[in-house]
Formats: C-alpha cells, structure tokens, sequence
C-alpha cells in the first residue's frame, strides 16, 4: 500500500519513514512525499493516482492542502484515493471545509502515530 | 530782542563818535543776529522736545522688547515641553507598534513554535523506541542493524537539536521584538532572520484569514555568513515590507483578476561591502502620487483600522540608523519592489 505525504516541512519524511520503518521493511507500506500542493498534483498525475492514501497538511504556502484535497476530488474519480487532511490549528472552519470537499479522515498535529497506524491498518485490511 | 543785542543797542546809541549811518548798519546787524539766535532758541528747543519724545519712545520700546522677550521665553518652554510629551508619545506609538504587529505574530508564533515542537517531540519518541531496537540487536549480535539503529539515533539527535533551536529562535525573537530598550548589534544569520519572519508574516496571516493564500519564493545567498545588525528591528524591517507585500498580493487576487497566483518573494544577496535584501510583489504596484509619501510617517491608503501608516516609516528610520537605504521600485500593474540596502562589517 502506497501512501502519499504532503506536508512542506522536509524533516516529515525522515519522521515518516522511521516511524514506519518496519512496516517499510516488511514491504507493507511504501511512502512518497511531496512538499507542496503542486508537487503533489504532479506526482498523482505522472504516477497515474498509484497512491491509496493521502495525507497531506492544511497549511502550506502556495496551493494549499484544502486545494489539493478538491483538486484530488474532483480529478480522480474512480476509485479515489483516500485523503486524511492534517492541521495545526485542529479549528471547526477547517474541518469543516475540508470535510465539505470530501476529506475521508482529519488529523491533527501533533500526529499521534499510533493512533495513525491504528487508522491504516484498517483501510488495508478493507 | 534778546537781553545782551538790547544792552549793545543802548550803548550803541548814547556813542557820539559814531555816524547816523554807521548805527543804522550796525541796528540792522544786531537785527539780523538778533533774528538767527530766535531761529537757534527755536530750533534748539524742537531737538529737546524731540530728545525728549525720543526717550520716551526709546523706553516704551524697550519695554516692550523685554514683554516679548518674556513670551518668547514662555513660548520656547511651552515648546520644549511639547517636544518632550511629542517625543514621550512617539516612543509609546513605537511601543504599541511592535505590540500591535507583536499580536498580528501570535498566530504565526503559535503555529511555528508547534512545528518545531512536534518534530522535537516526534524524533525523541522514536529515538527512545530505536534504542530498545538497537538493545535487541546487540543482543542478536546484528552489530551491522544496529551501528545503522545507532546513526540514525545521531541523525534524530541532531533532528531534535535543529528543531530545538528553531523554536528557541522564535520565542527569543519575539521577545526581542516586543521589548522596549534600543536593540544593540548582534551576530545575525541574516538568511534565518528573513526566513523565520517570512514564515511568521504568512502563518499569523493565515491564522486571521483562512482564505488567504500567496506562493511564497525565497533566494537567499548562503555566501553571506553572520553580520551585524540588531535582529529586532531588521526583523521588524523585513516584517512590514512582508506584511505590506501580503495585503496587495491578497487584495488584487480579490479583485477578481483572472489566472492570477499572488507571489511574495524576499531575497538577500551579498555585494561587495553591502547586503541587499529585497521583498517583491506582484500586487498592482503604487501610483506615483502615493509613492511620494509612502515612507512619511501616519501616510496609509489602507482603510481605518486596517493600517496606522508607520510601517514604512519606521522602517525607513531603522535602515537609516543601519547607516543603510530602503528604497522601492514599482510598476503599474506588475507589482513592487523594496530594495534594503546595509553596510555590513564581516567578521
Ligand atoms: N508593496 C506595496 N504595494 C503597493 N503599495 C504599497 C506597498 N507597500 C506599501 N504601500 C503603500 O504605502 C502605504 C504606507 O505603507 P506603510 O507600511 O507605511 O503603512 P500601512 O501598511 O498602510 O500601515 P501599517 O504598516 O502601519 O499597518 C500603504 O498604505 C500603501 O498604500
Ligand atoms: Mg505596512
């Protein structure tokens, strides 16, 4: 399973693949980052959407992550990939848009990985 | 006739040698001397009484001068004082100023002191889990796993360290920002400082309004090293050229311009004895007649509320004491440019 992380703090992919360093090993899990909106777009586009889930931060410069979520809802339809936003922030606003433009799951920062893992282990054994 | 002529005309005429002719003459002389001393007296006696108006005048003059030397003195203290109270509010002005932008960081403070401290939180919790892994290792003897478990608990350390700082940074900068005193020089990792306050400026933005977004570009010259200057105000500096940048960028995305993406960039560079740092936007550029008084202080075009008008200003005034210039370059329609311009001493 494939997972796409979208944040534009570089030192979330080392967090990322340490923290799932045995499921990386054990080849369940495979992770690509990217450190924008767009860049994400372009993965999705040129990697034909190969990634289950996403998650991606709220808050990012440029295209942020309540853009890229309507920009991944409205492009790939069938079978659409699975975004989780993440926010520091944790408002009402913000979870309410992104739940409005079709979010499947929202976390906040700090992230508690456990409770993530918890949360992947159930999509993949959907 | 005069007392002394009257007394010569007596003798005159009881005198036998004289002829009837020779005393005519001499009567009509006496006249004639008789007349000019009249004239004299006369005019003697005008000089007096001007002498003596003249006098007058002259006190009335002086005391008058001395009336309004009193009230110029009045004056100059009533001015002094006002000069001091002017001064006294200025200084608080300032005060409410770095408080107000202070306020506009909370936001931006909150959200980059949060990341920072996750990452430090994050990076401890899996170094304390890769120790009991790298344990377990060493007791398998997998030396090879476990000298990689070993530098990437190095690599984490140095992860927490970095983060560490960053948030330090932060809360130092603000309380720099926010203190009072006059900020003395420091060694400045300039590209940092622009970095960190970019970050702030966008953050606490995004904080107040969730619909605003701007691509953010920065292009900083690694050559430059450590200079000195005091971070707080060159930070507050790149902060309102920010913040000024921000809102034109936002208002001509909500003018409904079309395929418009609001860009902010800020750059240093480094040439010859000078750092420049420049914050651009593509935002609609400032009219001339608005470009005439931007750096004079209270000018704002902003509607009330929204802009006190001294951020230029005491941006200016910063650069200025720097021994620097800020200086702005702009088009019509295509945005600006704000140019700083510091001597620096490398060492
Ligand atoms: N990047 C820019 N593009 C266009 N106009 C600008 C720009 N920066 C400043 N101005 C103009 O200059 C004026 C003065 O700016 P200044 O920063 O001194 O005050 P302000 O932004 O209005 O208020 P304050 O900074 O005190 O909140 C602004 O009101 C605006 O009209
Ligand atoms: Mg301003």
């Amino acid at each position: 399973m494939r997972i796409l992380i979208v944040d534009d703090e570089k030192d979330i992919q080392t967090l990322f693949e340490q923290r799932f360093r045995k499921e990386i090993k054990n080849n369940e899990l495979e992770l690509a980052f990217a450190y924008s909106g767009e860049e994400a777009l372009k993965y999705l586009d040129e990697k034909e959407q190969n990634a289950i889930l996403i998650l991606s931060d709220i808050n990012m410069p440029g295209m942020s992550g309540l853009d890229l979520l309507s920009n991944i809802k409205q492009k790939y339809h069938r079978p659409p990939p699975l975004v989780m936003m993440i926010t520091a922030y944790g408002d009402e606003e913000n979870y309410n848009t992104a739940m409005k433009l079709g979010a499947d799951d929202f976390l906040t920062k700090p992230l508690d990985f456990n409770q993530l893992k918890e949360k992947i282990k159930n999509i993949s054994h959907d | 006739m005069e007392q002394n002529l009257q007394n010569i005309i007596e003798i005159l005429q009881n005198h036998s040698g004289l002829s009837d002719d020779e005393k005519a003459k001499l009567m009509a002389y006496l006249k004639e001397a008789d007349k000019k001393i009249t004239i004299v007296e006369f005019k003697l006696d005008r000089t007096e009484k001007v002498k003596r108006t003249t006098a007058i005048l002259l006190e009335e003059t002086i005391e008058e001068l001395e009336q309004k030397r009193k009230a110029i003195e009045e004056t100059n203290a009533a001015l002094k004082k006002s000069l001091e109270e002017l001064k006294a509010a200025q200084a608080q002005l300032i005060q409410s100023e770095k408080m107000a932008s202070l306020g506009e960081l909370t936001a931006g403070i909150a959200h980059e002191i949060q990341n920072p401290l996750n990452f430090v939180n994050n990076f401890s919790e899996v170094s304390y889990e890769m120790i009991d892994e790298m344990w377990e290792e060493i007791e398998k003897e997998d030396l090879e796993e476990a000298k990689a478990l070993a530098n990437d608990i190095k690599s984490n350390l140095e992860k927490i360290l970095h983060h560490g700082k960053r948030a330090d940074t932060i809360v130092k900068g603000m309380l720099q920002h926010s203190r009072s005193s006059a900020g003395v020089k420091e060694p400045t990792d300039i590209n940092a400082l622009a970095d960190e306050y970019l970050r702030l400026a966008y953050h606490g933005l995004r904080a107040k309004d969730k619909s605003f977004n701007a691509e953010l570009k920065t292009d900083f010259d690694n050559s430059i090293g450590i200079i000195h200057i005091i971070p707080q105000d060159i930070g507050r500096v790149i902060l309102n050229l920010i913040t000024n940048a921000f809102y034109v960028v936002d208002e001509k995305k909500n003018s409904g311009i079309e395929n418009y993406e609001p860009t902010v960039s800020v750059s240093t560079k480094k040439e010859g004895n000078k750092i420049i740092i420049t914050v651009k936007d593509n935002g609609n550029g400032i009219p001339q007649k608005v470009l005439d008084k931007i750096f004079q202080p209270f000018f704002t075009t902003k509607p009330t509320g929204q802009g006190t008008g001294l951020g230029l200003s005491l941006s200016y005034d910063i650069v200025k004491a720097h021994g620097g210039e800020l200086k702005v370059e702009t088009e019509q329609g295509k945005g600006s440019v704000f140019v700083i311009q510091i001597p620096i001493k490398f060492n």
